[in-house]
């Protein structure tokens, strides 16, 4: 194997697994690090800076960066007494929004500069045009953002219940980007992508989400319509305060996160009787583990592997859902199919039904001779780097573009949008991305001291304190999470491996003493003949059995051999550095930040 | 030494072994040696060793003296006993110990200093009497507690980290065990596990005086150009002989090789060495050709290591004085006084 280039900025980028797992790429163990330290306001900046949303993903974000979690892959089910668990990443997010010093955080809030004269639309007021509406307002962007709904915030604030995201959060995330200035909101639904451009700006973000909730098709559905909802328009009426009690008896459709809401907020509105019938396996719905975790806990059962036939009904008025038994089979290419299982139907009674069986995006708004050209999917045909449409001068962005994701994909397209627009106005080729800010500093304080807490800890993962059940249903304003206190936040912190801090190798510097191999905790280390990676991985002092996970291989040393370190499971503990008696391994911290158009394409 | 505990966390892939317990289990506390120091080497391998064994911690007594090399019992198979005795005479309290119970597995850990200056004495008598152990000299030919002076195993001629010759002639502990009547002798380097795990193996498996020198470079006063104890020297001077592949009795021979480039030495107790040749034809066996070798070796420079002298049928101390059979404290009161007619026995004997 080729040595490792350390100086290409993704090599220790990707062994921060949480960070590069992440849509934003946020700094995660740094921002940990400083939760651990009691620095709130310093880790929600960190966080602000990279995800614009720090209070409201803390809460609903669907955390990709968990299961990346090198700590899930190091764990001792025996020493930790429970099973493997990642870092509660998530949760410790919301710490930092908890517990920062409000002041202070205002007075580290960028303000516009004056205006350049330019002229930018956000169609759409959800998480992905915030994010351009702010990396554009502090570069003097005069923004202009139109929504339907009378408040900022789009599907975070109609789709996610209050009890998951309390309303004073969304209002303070997104006051600190129209506090920022030169963002102008404008409640007014947009007919025609045409009218805005004639408008004369000088690009066009659609940030318009996927609004449509997919319908039922079934015999009955028209006549009992009184009493099916379509979970997406339901949660933002309940939301609104237009509905505010449903039936007691109450079916809901569907296992996406978007079922899951549906369900508690049903239990909130009087549904006594409540439960989630999916068409396809327990283990294979949509919904975050946990999310399904609390429904359940909310005395929701959850039925699967049925699909709903018929809505019964008596002159209109609902009686019920009659369900096919279905069995999964797999093909040959491993392609489920549900297929009947012969077993007789099965009926369950309601008075309302919720379907949340899907949502789609939806553009009757864009003119077909706009210039924005769709695939066969009904989705806008875009530069999957840059986010341009087939129209120069309009960019797309969150589930408007490639699907409903999630607000953290939202964020992430937001700054790439930005960039590019503004790369386009300033005359520079928006294909041509700014590389991420890389701080590269030595931990090492002593002989035997560095300046992070280097010993891992062995607790389980710690649990976020819930209202008590009864308390929580009787308010559907209540939240259920009470998060973290700074004791928990600390204990939860100090789980986390520092996987920023790299050990980094210098051959030149190695005398094969083998200190490193001896006391790594992990053996990870080994010094062998270099060969093929597929050779190495088998033969190393233990067996590297994570492809995705890479091999570094660090050369220069006397006898020719090569130094090779599968990082898949290192703890960073720095043992190798502490061990080595000639600095040919030291922990450097890699602080890997994106480069977004607020800071980076500006020139000074 | 760290400031941290070494985390228990471990690789996903650790396995336990015939005994039940992972490779970790039989570590030790975290070393208090310099940073890079042979010795914790040398103690990785033993733990490796042990593991490989299936060795019960509880059967194992570390003995050693006073030096850097005598602090290493500490650092590996913590679960086991251990006794650090008075400068130089680790081989006398080992004797008495073995006689005593010579059940347990003994492990003698000693140094340049502690085995060849103040107990050179008791190193040859503990050699010649055949006690069942291993003997493990962590050899780095500098007194590192001291700050760097020679010690009796520096090489003649090799320079100090201070800049002096050496104008002594060194003592070579291969052959000195060798000619006390040591019935397994090999020589090996901390820097080459793979090399040193299968000796310490076989030579914990051998019944009789078994004695490794182990080249254990001190990073922190003999690791520099002119010294012939330095990671580099070895490297570059390292005539390896053979290579052990110790083979159980217990376990089936999987392993085949080319006919003509292995050499098997069957041992007492049916167990049986694999030697792999490198090079030269080399019978370890031989001891007058292996005294030779070793002398030709350091005539010319060069560090000889692998198995350098084997007797496959050692008769060790218990035999030699013929004494019971179990250790002494299984003995009970039937055993130890047997009797008016068993005395008169004696009596009779006597007269």
């Amino acid at each position: 194997m080729k040595p490792t280039d350390i100086a290409n900025p993704d090599y220790f980028h990707k062994v921060v697994d949480c960070q590069w797992a992440c849509p934003a790429h946020t700094p995660v163990p740094e921002y940990i690090r400083l939760i651990a330290h009691g620095r709130y306001s310093d880790a929600y900046m960190i966080n602000w800076k990279s995800n614009v949303f720090p209070g409201i993903l803390g809460r609903t974000c669907d955390r990709p960066c968990e299961p990346a979690c090198r700590r899930s892959r190091v764990e001792d089910e025996n020493l930790v007494k429970g099973k493997k668990e990642p870092v509660a990443i998530c949760r410790l997010k919301r710490v930092a929004a908890d517990y920062k010093d409000d002041e202070d955080i205002n007075s580290k809030m960028p303000k516009a500069p004056e205006k350049n004269g330019r002229r930018v639309a956000c169609i759409g007021g959800g998480p992905s045009s915030l994010t351009v509406a702010r990396d554009l307002a502090v570069l003097g962007y005069e923004i202009v953002i139109y929504d339907q709904d009378p408040k900022l915030g789009g599907f975070i604030r109609t789709q996610i219940p209050h009890f998951r995201l309390p309303e004073s959060v969304i209002d303070e995330e997104v006051g600190y980007i129209t506090g920022i200035g030169n963002v102008e909101f404008r409640h007014q639904r947009v007919d025609s992508l045409k009218a805005v451009l004639a408008e004369g700006y000088d690009a066009v973000f659609v940030g318009s989400g996927a609004p449509r909730g997919r319908d039922l098709d079934v015999p009955g559905r028209k006549e009992a319509a009184a009493n099916i909802h379509i979970g997406l328009d339901w949660l933002s009426s309940v939301s609104f305060g237009h509905i505010d009690k449903v039936g007691k008896r109450v079916i809901v459709l569907g296992g996406g996160n978007t079922a899951m809401d549906c369900c508690r907020t049903a239990r909130r509105l009087g549904g006594e009787d409540v439960k989630v019938i999916v068409r396809s396996g327990f283990d294979e719905m949509k919904a975050s583990p946990w999310e399904k975790e609390d429904a359940i806990g909310e005395d929701i059962p959850i039925l699967n592997m049925l699909v709903p036939k018929e809505v019964r009904h008596e002159g209109g008025k609902i009686q019920g859902v009659l369900f096919e038994k279905v069995v999964a089979k797999y093909d040959d290419k491993g392609r489920r199919s549900l297929v009947p299982s012969g077993e007789p139907d099965e009926f369950h009674e309601c008075d309302d039904v919720l379907v949340a069986i899907g949502q789609e995006n939806a553009f009757p708004w864009i003119e077909e001779d706009a210039g924005i050209a769709f695939d066969k999917w009904g989705l806008p045909q875009l530069n999957e780097k840059t986010f341009a449409s087939t129209h120069p001068k309009v960019f797309f962005g969150g589930d408007a573009a490639f699907g409903p994701k999630n607000i953290i994909w939202a964020a992430a397209h937001g700054h790439e949008a930005a960039i590019s627009i503004h790369k386009m106005l300033i005359g520079e080729n928006p294909e041509e991305r700014p590389a991420p800010g890389v701080n590269v500093a030595s931990q090492k304080m002593g002989i035997h001291e560095w300046s992070y807490d280097n010993a891992p800890t062995i607790d389980h993962r710690f649990k976020v304190p819930h209202r008590p059940k009864q308390e929580a249903l009787k308010d559907i304003m209540a939240e259920v999470e009470l998060g973290f206190d700074p004791q928990l936040a600390f204990k939860e912190a100090q789980r986390c491996l520092n996987c920023d801090v790299q050990t980094v190798f210098s051959g030149q510097l190695c005398i094969e003493c083998d200190a490193c191999v001896d006391i790594c905790p992990m053996d990870c280390i080994t010094f062998t003949e270099n060969a093929e990676e597929k050779e190495l991985r088998l033969h190393l002092t233990a067996p590297a059995m994570n492809p995705t996970q890479d091999l570094y291989i660090g050369a220069g040393l006397k006898t020719q051999r090569v130094m090779v370190k599968d990082e898949d499971v290192c703890l960073h503990c720095g043992l190798c550095a502490e061990r080595c008696p000639t600095g040919a391994w030291d922990m450097r911290k890699y602080y890997t930040e994106m480069t977004h158009a607020g800071h980076a394409c500006h020139k000074q | 030494m760290t400031y941290i505990a070494k985390p228990r966390l471990h690789h996903p892939s650790l396995v336990k072994n015939k005994a039940g317990f992972t490779r970790r289990d039989y570590e030790g506390a975290v070393s208090t040696l310099c940073a890079g120091c042979g010795h914790d080497s040398i103690s990785a391998a033993i733990i490796q060793a042990c593991y490989e064994l299936d060795i019960l911690p509880h059967q194992v007594a570390k003995l050693s003296g006073i030096g850097c090399s005598s602090k290493a019992p500490t650092y590996f198979v913590g679960a086991s006993h251990g006794f650090n005795t008075v400068h130089g005479r680790m081989p006398s309290v080992m004797t008495g110990a073995n006689l005593a119970n010579r059940d347990l597995i003994y492990m003698g850990v000693s140094g340049d200093g502690d085995s060849a200056s103040i107990g050179l004495g008791q190193f040859a008598h503990v050699m010649r009497r055949g006690v069942n152990m291993t003997y493990i000299v962590m050899n780095n030919g500098v007194y590192g507690l001291t700050k760097g002076q020679f010690s009796a195993t520096a090489d003649k001629g090799s320079i100090s980290k201070k800049g002096v010759s050496n104008p002594d002639s060194s003592i070579d502990m291969v052959s000195l065990a060798i000619l006390m009547g040591a019935t397994f002798v090999g020589r090996s380097f901390s820097g080459d596990k793979h090399q040193l795990v299968p000796l310490i193996k076989a030579a914990m498996a051998h019944k009789g005086a078994a004695f490794l020198d182990v080249i254990s470079p001190c990073v922190a006063f003999n690791n520099h150009s002119g010294s012939t104890k330095s990671y580099d020297y070895v490297r570059e001077h390292n005539e390896a002989l053979n290579r052990i592949d110790f083979i159980e009795t217990r376990e089936e021979i999987t392993t085949s090789y080319d006919p003509g480039t292995t050499k098997t030495v069957q041992q007492h107790d049916g167990s049986i060495l694999r030697l792999r040749k490198l090079g030269e034809d080399y019978d370890p066996s031989d001891k007058v050709a292996a005294v030779k070798r070793v002398q030709e070796g350091l005539h010319a420079g060069e560090v000889v290591t692998g198995l350098l002298y084997v007797d496959p049928t050692p008769s060790d101390l218990h035999a030699n004085l013929n004494t019971v059979d179990v250790p002494l404290n299984t003995l009970n009161a039937p055993e130890l006084c047997p009797g008016t007619s068993a005395l008169d026995k004696i009596n009779a004997s006597l007269r």
